[in-house]
C-alpha cells in the first residue's frame, strides 16, 4: 500500500470528505479507485459448458480494486451488478479460483438462472450479457467453509452440480500448494456434457499427486450417494475430514450418511423460494425468528400481529421510516399492484404484502 | 385566506385520487436508466463543483468564484441530491450511495432526524395545524389560525434569522424547543437527538471552519470566510425556496378534525391545496431540487424529482377539470406573497373568524 493510499485512508482525509466519504469522490475520477469499498472490473467471460436446452455455465475473471483483501479457497463473495444501468442486484457466488491475496484477480463460476426473467437474474446477466470492462460491486470474501491452515493428510471433497465451485477452489489451492497428502474428489453431474472443469480435472487425475477424481452421472447408471458406496470408496469415510457442497437432496443424503459426524463440513445455498397465489405460504421475520402463515396483509401489520414492533411512520408508503430488507420471496405493492421478487431488496413494509413465502430481516 | 374550498363530492374525490394513482403508476413502471443516469450526472457535477470550489481558495483573486462554486455544490447536495435521495426516490436503484437509508447530506441536521421530521411528520400531516411542525418551524406565526401573542411582533426578524441560520434552524427543529417551553415535551426526550446533532455539527464545523481553512495556510481567514459564505448562500436559497412551497397566498391549511379518516383522494387533495409551485427554467428547477414543483412533490414524494416537470401539465389539467386551484407563480411574486404574510401575521388578526368555509350545500365534504 502506497503513501497515497495510507493518506486517503486517514482520519484527516475522512474528515475532509465528510459526510460523503472518500470513495464517493474517488469513484467520480476512476471507478477502480477506492480505499474502503470493493469493486471489480470483468476481465474475461469464458463459457464452461453449453448444453443445448440447459442454462449455460461461465467463468468470470475479475480484477478487483486494491481494497480486495484476498480470499481463502471455499469462501464466497456478494456480487452486485447494475442490470441495464439502473437497478443493482446482489447475489452470492463462490470463488472458483485458488486462494487470492490482496488485489489479486480471481474467478467465479456460475450457471445462468433461467427461472427468473432476463433483467432480474444476476447470474443470467453475468453469463449471457456481461462483457469485459464492465464494473461490478463486491463484498470482501465471506464464509467459514475453508480448509484449515494445516491441511489433513486425507481430504474428501464431495460436490453436486454448480456446488463444485468452492471445492474446485480448494482443489486448485492444494495443487498450487503442492499438498502431499491424499484427496478424494467426488462430483455428481447430470451428464458428461454438463461436467464443468472436465479437462482440468482429467489433467489432475492423470498427473496430480494423490488425487482420486470420481466424476459420476447417476442418470447414466453411476452409483448414487449412499453410505454403502461411500464406504467402499473411502473406507471409514465418517472419520475423514470432508468438505461438501451441492443441492438440497445431496446435502440431505450426506447428513444422513455422516450421521452427525463432526468431520463433515457443508456449504449449501438455498435456491430462491418462489410461490404464486395471494395469501399462501409463510411469512418469516428472520432476526426475531417469528413466523406465521401469510394472511395477505401488509408485512408491517403481519409483524405487529406477531408481537414485533418494527419502526414505522406514515403507514401509507410515503415516509420510508419502515424500510426493511426482504431477503426472500415476492411482495406486492398494495398501492401500485406492482410485484417484485428480487432477493435482498429494500421494501416499505407498510405497503408491501407478501405473495406466498416471504422472509424479511426484522 | 386559509379557507378550504372543498368542492368535490366523495365520488369526485375518488376519481381524482384514481387519476393521480394512475399517473404515479405509469411513472413507477417507466423508471430506469435515464433516471439513474440523471442523478449520477448531478452527483458528478456536485462533486466537481465542490472540489473546484475548495481548490480555488488557493488563488485569492478567484475567491468569489470559489464561493460561487462551493455554494452551488452545497445547494445541489442539499436540494436535488440530499432531499430527494432521502425521500427514497432512488432506492429502487439499489445503489448504497443513493439510498435513503445511507445518504448523509452536507448540513448540520443529521439525515436520520430530518427524515423523521420531514418525510414522516411534514409529508404525512402537510399543512395540518398543530401536526405539521413545518408551519412556522415552531418559531413563526405563518397561519391566521395560530393564536396571536406579543412574541409574534418579532415575526419578520425571526424569519430573517431563520433564513440566515436555516441549516441550524432545521437541526433545532427536531428538538421541538417550543414544545419544551410549553411543557408538552420533556428534556429527556431530546437527549439522543441532541447527541446526534452535536456529532454532525462537529463534523460539519471541523471541515468547513477548521480543516479546509487550515489547509490553505496563510489564507485561513479568507477560506474560512468563503466557506461560511457558501453555507450562508445555501441557507438563504433553501429557506426562500422552501418558504415558497407552502406559505404563499392561496395555500390552504387544515384542522386535525378535518383530516380524520382521510381517504386517499382526500389526502391527495390536501397535498395539492397545501402546496405551491414556482415557475422557472430547467436550471432553476434543478437548483431548487425540483421543489419548484412542490405540488407534484407533495403528491408523489417518492418519485424521482426529475419527473415532476414532466407530469406537471397533467396535474394542472386535472386541477382545471376538477375546478381546483393550482398555486403557481414566478419566484419574485411567490416570495413577495410570503414576505407579506410574515409581516401581516406579526400583528393580531386572522384567527378562526376568517375560516368561513366557502362551500355550500350537502354535496361538499370536509377534507
Amino acid at each position: 500500500m502506497g503513501l497515497a493510499e495510507t493518506l486517503l485512508r486517514s482520519r484527516a482525509v475522512a474528515a475532509l470528505a465528510s459526510p460523503q466519504g472518500v470513495d464517493r469522490y474517488l469513484e467520480q475520477v476512476n471507478p477502480m479507485w477506492a480505499v474502503h469499498e470493493v469493486r471489480a472490473r470483468i476481465v474475461r467471460v469464458t463459457r464452461e459448458v453449453d448444453v443445448p436446452g440447459h442454462p449455460p455455465v461461465a467463468t468470470i475473471t475479475l480484477q478487483p480494486t486494491s481494497t480486495w483483501q484476498g480470499h481463502r479457497a471455499g469462501q464466497h463473495v456478494q456480487l452486485g451488478v447494475e442490470i441495464h444501468g439502473a437497478r443493482r442486484t446482489t447475489r452470492v457466488f463462490s470463488v472458483s479460483s485458488p486462494d487470492s491475496r490482496p488485489g489479486d484477480r480471481f474467478t467465479i463460476t456460475l450457471r445462468a438462472n433461467h427461472d427468473l426473467p432476463p433483467g432480474r437474474s444476476v447470474s443470467r446477466f453475468l453469463v449471457e450479457e456481461a462483457r469485459p470492462g464492465q464494473l461490478v460491486h463486491l463484498s470482501q470474501a465471506e464464509g467459514g467453509f475453508v480448509l484449515p491452515d494445516a491441511v489433513p493428510e486425507h481430504v474428501l471433497m464431495i460436490s453436486g452440480g454448480s456446488g463444485i465451485t468452492p471445492v474446485m477452489s480448494m482443489l486448485r489451492s492444494l495443487q498450487r500448494r503442492t499438498h502431499r497428502g491424499r484427496v478424494t474428489f467426488v462430483h455428481y453431474a447430470r451428464s458428461p456434457e454438463h461436467q464443468i472443469f472436465a479437462e482440468e480435472l482429467d489433467t489432475i487425475r492423470r498427473s496430480g499427486y494423490g488425487v482420486d477424481v470420481h466424476l459420476l452421472h447417476p442418470e447414466q447408471g453411476d452409483p448414487a450417494l449412499t453410505p454403502m458406496w461411500l464406504d467402499r470408496l473411502v473406507p471409514g469415510y465418517r472419520e475423514v475430514p470432508t468438505w461438501a457442497c451441492g443441492p438440497a437432496p445431496m446435502v440431505d443424503a450426506l447428513r444422513a450418511a455422516y450421521d452427525g459426524s463432526t468431520t463433515l463440513r457443508l456449504e449449501y445455498f438455498k435456491p430462491p423460494r418462489t410461490s404464486s397465489g395471494d395469501a399462501e405460504g409463510e411469512v418469516e421475520f428472520s432476526r426475531s425468528g417469528a413466523a406465521a402463515a401469510n394472511t395477505g396483509a401488509p408485512l408491517l401489520e403481519q409483524a405487529e400481529a406477531l408481537g414485533l414492533r418494527p419502526e414505522f411512520g406514515c403507514r401509507m408508503g410515503i415516509c420510508f421510516s419502515c424500510v426493511s430488507t426482504k431477503t426472500e420471496g415476492t411482495v406486492r405493492n398494495v398501492l401500485t399492484g406492482e410485484s417484485s421478487s428480487l432477493p435482498d431488496e429494500d421494501i416499505r413494509i407498510c405497503v408491501s404484502a407478501p405473495v406466498g413465502d416471504c422472509v424479511v430481516d426484522l | 385566506m386559509t379557507t378550504n374550498p372543498t368542492t368535490l363530492t366523495p365520488e369526485q374525490l375518488e376519481a381524482f385520487g384514481a387519476e393521480l394513482d394512475a399517473i404515479r403508476q405509469r411513472i413507477v413502471a417507466d423508471l430506469g436508466e435515464a433516471d439513474a443516469t440523471y442523478i449520477r450526472k448531478v452527483v458528478k457535477r456536485q462533486r466537481q463543483l465542490e472540489v473546484a470550489g475548495r481548490a480555488m481558495f488557493y488563488l485569492p483573486p478567484l475567491w468569489p468564484l470559489a464561493v460561487a462554486s462551493l455554494s452551488l455544490s452545497k445547494i445541489l447536495d442539499n436540494m436535488e441530491i440530499g432531499h430527494n435521495v432521502m425521500h427514497g426516490q432512488y432506492d429502487w436503484m439499489g445503489d448504497p450511495g443513493l439510498s435513503s437509508r445511507m445518504y448523509e447530506w452536507d448540513n448540520v441536521c443529521p439525515s436520520e432526524q430530518w427524515k423523521y421530521s420531514h418525510n414522516y411528520i411534514h409529508h404525512t400531516y402537510t399543512n395540518i395545524l398543530g401536526k405539521d411542525r413545518d408551519i412556522g418551524y415552531g418559531i413563526l406565526r405563518m397561519d391566521e389560525d395560530q393564536p396571536w401573542h406579543p412574541y409574534y411582533l418579532g415575526n419578520p426578524l425571526y424569519a430573517f434569522l431563520l433564513m440566515v441560520f436555516f441549516e441550524w434552524g432545521v437541526a433545532m427543529h427536531d428538538l421541538e424547543v417550543e414544545n419544551i417551553v410549553k411543557g408538552t415535551r420533556r428534556m429527556e426526550e431530546n437527549r439522543a437527538l441532541h447527541a446526534g446533532i452535536m456529532r454532525k455539527v462537529k463534523r460539519q464545523a471541523l471541515k468547513d471552519y477548521l480543516l479546509f481553512p487550515a489547509l490553505t495556510g496563510p489564507l485561513f481567514p479568507l477560506t474560512l470566510a468563503g466557506n461560511a459564505t457558501a453555507n450562508l448562500v445555501r441557507n438563504v436559497w433553501a429557506f426562500n425556496i422552501i418558504f415558497c412551497g407552502h406559505f404563499p397566498a392561496g395555500v390552504a391549511t387544515f384542522s386535525e378534525e378535518e383530516c380524520e379518516d382521510e381517504s386517499r383522494g382526500q389526502w391527495y387533495y390536501r397535498q395539492l391545496l397545501g402546496s405551491a409551485n414556482i415557475t422557472g427554467g430547467r436550471l432553476f428547477h434543478v437548483l431548487t431540487g425540483n421543489l419548484s414543483h412542490q405540488i407534484e412533490h407533495h403528491l408523489f414524494p417518492d418519485l424521482p424529482a426529475r419527473r415532476y416537470p414532466e407530469i406537471a401539465p397533467e396535474i394542472r389539467d386535472l386541477c382545471e377539470r376538477h375546478d381546483l386551484p393550482y398555486n403557481t407563480g414566478r419566484l419574485g411574486g411567490q416570495l413577495l406573497s410570503v414576505a407579506k404574510k410574515i409581516c401581516r401575521l406579526a400583528l393580531p388578526g386572522g384567527g378562526t373568524a376568517s375560516r368561513q368555509p366557502e362551500q355550500d350545500g350537502d354535496e361538499a365534504v370536509a377534507a
